[in-house]
């Protein structure tokens, strides 16, 4: 066993280990792209986890958030042919912007009913999105999304190369975390976890749950829509499939894979479920059994996700 | 509207009800394992495909169609039990969020086990020589088969209102929505009446399945985008509520079926559209318990 003060050292420099294992990640992996694939879809879990490991409530409608990111950053480089920080800055605020429409009706319900609404209003944004072809390629995706090079105070950097591109991504999903880190430790961050252990109590305390609930959901995305525009910068393309909620059972799956109680739980339960994927898809195309069967196995036998039995087994 | 006659808008108006009948069973089962077990199943959709391809499947051992309708739902029914019995049944009580992820797993295994056993492109299912063509219903000709899906739900709505307000199992079942630990002390084994009701919510989920491959071909997707719908139909009807499940599953049909006759690219947008206001208006749904939802 690890002695226990390497443990609390560990804590008290998490800044600081996070960082360097997020500059010497890529060089573990097999190749750069899954890198990245993970910092990205760690950060859509992340964005998800804020409302269901911090708030308590189930979505099943993130995909929407995570491709209005997507297409918004698409969008923005590829119809107004905006410089490559407005479309990630797009990105986030497309996010923010779905959420606040699916939100706005979504937080009248509660519980499982939330995500069935979720569920039911994200395949609307995915059918509008494939009529409205115009503007986001419906079936084919939006295509083009090309970005070679990145300017930036003065500098410009190669997005070609896979370790690059991958420091720039790191770049911005570890500002991500901060924030987030930040905001969950504000009394805000107080505030919802009050909301999700008793709601009664918190509505007598004088917060205003519906305002939080809807709080919430806008911040969570504004991270998932910076996922999302990262991913269309990575891919140079946004596939319909972003939409469509089997990328919402995606994020459920990985945030619980990983432990959505903790805060790395979600970015773990990401990397677990994509080299996963990448594993078995070498032997077999059938990948999704093993995949399903090891999310039912995590939700009948480890409800608290890999990473959170790591942290119950180190506090025993 | 120009070359709107009334014929053709009560002829669409047919062809809603048939769709609305599939939705009808789906949010049925749906409401059932909701109302009784607090499950919302999301597999739901899975057991709806699985009901088309059991059907596929038995059509190829000499079984006729009317034999599958009978057979398709006994047969998912049972994987269903099994399901219930071996899988759902240890999270009772451990939160209402965890069947849901269960079930959302076991989708993904059935999917992938349906494409592993009949391939990843779909497969036609030919309409019953019986039902092949049209009949007069009087403002012209309307598929047999849609009005055979029309009257086979009401059948089986019939049944099971039997079922559940005249029999003894029913008003078990009826009790243990209520109550169950009133059930419980009355020497009564909850466990197997949730079971069987489980069962009878994946079956109804199967019947779904065939009535809808003639008209649609049967492919391993195909529950995906139906269960998003078959939600809307039992949020708007009211989580819960058979009668609600009914109504608005007929109505939905009839929505997606006259905005096809108006503007066939807004057809699959009005369904949540219809959802969204609903919700707006009355979050509780048409039947569902005031309270509930918020």
């Amino acid at each position: 066993m690890l002695p226990p003060n390497f443990v609390a050292t560990c804590k008290r420099h998490r800044v600081v280990l996070s960082i360097a294992f997020l500059i010497v990640f890529p060089l573990l992996m097999p190749f750069k792209a899954i890198a990245v694939n993970i910092l990205i879809y760690g950060l859509f879990a992340l964005g998800f986890n804020l409302m269901f490991g911090t708030l308590g409530l189930l979505s099943f409608g993130h995909a929407a958030l995570f491709g209005a990111g997507a297409y918004a950053c698409g969008i923005a480089i590829v119809h107004f042919g905006a410089p490559w920080w407005a479309g990630i800055l797009g990105g986030t605020l497309g996010g923010m912007a779905i959420a606040a429409l699916i939100g706005a009706l979504a937080i009248r319900t509660r519980g499982i009913y939330f995500a069935m609404v979720t569920l039911a209003l994200s395949q609307c944004v995915y059918f509008l999105a494939y009529q409205a072809t115009a503007w986001t390629g419906g079936e084919n995706g939006l295509r083009g999304v090309e970005l070679s090079r990145i300017a930036a105070f003065g500098h410009s950097i190669n997005f070609v190369d896979p370790l690059t591109r991958y420091y720039v991504v790191a770049f911005f999903v570890a500002l991500a975390l901060f924030i987030l880190s930040r905001i969950l430790a504000s009394p805000f961050g107080a505030v919802l976890e009050a909301v999700r252990e008793n709601e009664a109590r918190a509505r007598a305390c004088g917060y205003d749950v519906r305002a939080t609930r809807f709080m919430a959901f806008v911040i969570s995305g504004g991270f998932c829509g910076l996922a999302g525009a990262l991913q269309a910068l990575h891919l140079s393309i946004v596939p319909i499939e972003t939409l469509y909620y089997q990328t919402s059972g995606l994020v459920v799956m990985m945030a619980l894979l990983g432990g959505m109680g903790t805060f790395f739980g979600p970015f773990v339960g990401a990397g677990v479920f994509l080299l996963l994927e990448n594993l078995v898809s070498l032997w077999t195309v059938h990948w999704q059994l093993f995949v399903g069967a090891a999310f039912v196995a995590c939700v009948l036998f480890f409800p608290r996700g890999i990473w959170g039995t790591l942290l119950m087994g180190r506090a025993k | 509207m120009e070359g709107l006659s009334l014929d053709l808008v009560v002829l669409q108006l047919f062809t809603g009800l048939a769709l609305g009948a599939i939705y009808v069973l789906l949010a049925l089962g749906m409401s059932l394992l909701f109302g009784m077990l607090t499950v919302v199943n999301f597999a739901h959709g899975a057991f709806y495909m699985l009901g088309a391809y059991v059907g596929i499947m038995l059509l190829g051992v000499g079984f006729n169609f009317w034999l599958c309708l009978l057979f398709v739902p006994l047969v998912v029914g049972s994987v269903g039990l099994l399901c219930e019995r071996f899988l759902i049944r240890r999270l009772y009580g451990r939160g209402i969020d965890y069947p849901l992820l269960l079930t959302f797993g076991l989708s993904y295994i059935m999917v992938e086990c349906v494409r592993i056993v009949f391939g990843t492109t779909g497969l036609q299912f030919d309409t019953p020589d019986a039902l092949v063509g049209a009949t007069d219903i009087g403002i012209g000709y309307f598929p047999t088969y849609r009005l055979f899906v029309i009257a086979v739900t009401f059948v089986v709505l019939g049944l099971l209102w039997l079922f559940l307000e005249r029999t003894p199992y029913g008003l078990i079942i009826r009790a243990g929505a209520r109550d169950p630990q009133i059930v419980r002390i009355l020497g009564i084994d909850v466990a197997r009446v949730w079971l069987v009701v489980f069962g009878i919510g994946t079956g109804l989920a199967a019947l779904a399945g065939l009535l809808a491959a003639p008209l649609q071909g049967a492919s391993p997707e195909m529950g995906n985008s139906i269960l998003a719908e078959a939600f809307v139909v039992t949020v708007v009807g009211g989580m819960g509520s058979l009668v609600g499940a009914v109504i608005a599953g007929l109505l939905v049909g009839v929505v997606v079926a006259m905005t096809s006759l108006l503007a066939p690219e807004m057809a699959q947008v009005s369904i949540f559209a219809l959802m969204a206001v609903v919700l707006l208006i009355r979050p509780q749904g048409f039947f569902g318990r005031a309270g509930l939802m918020s």
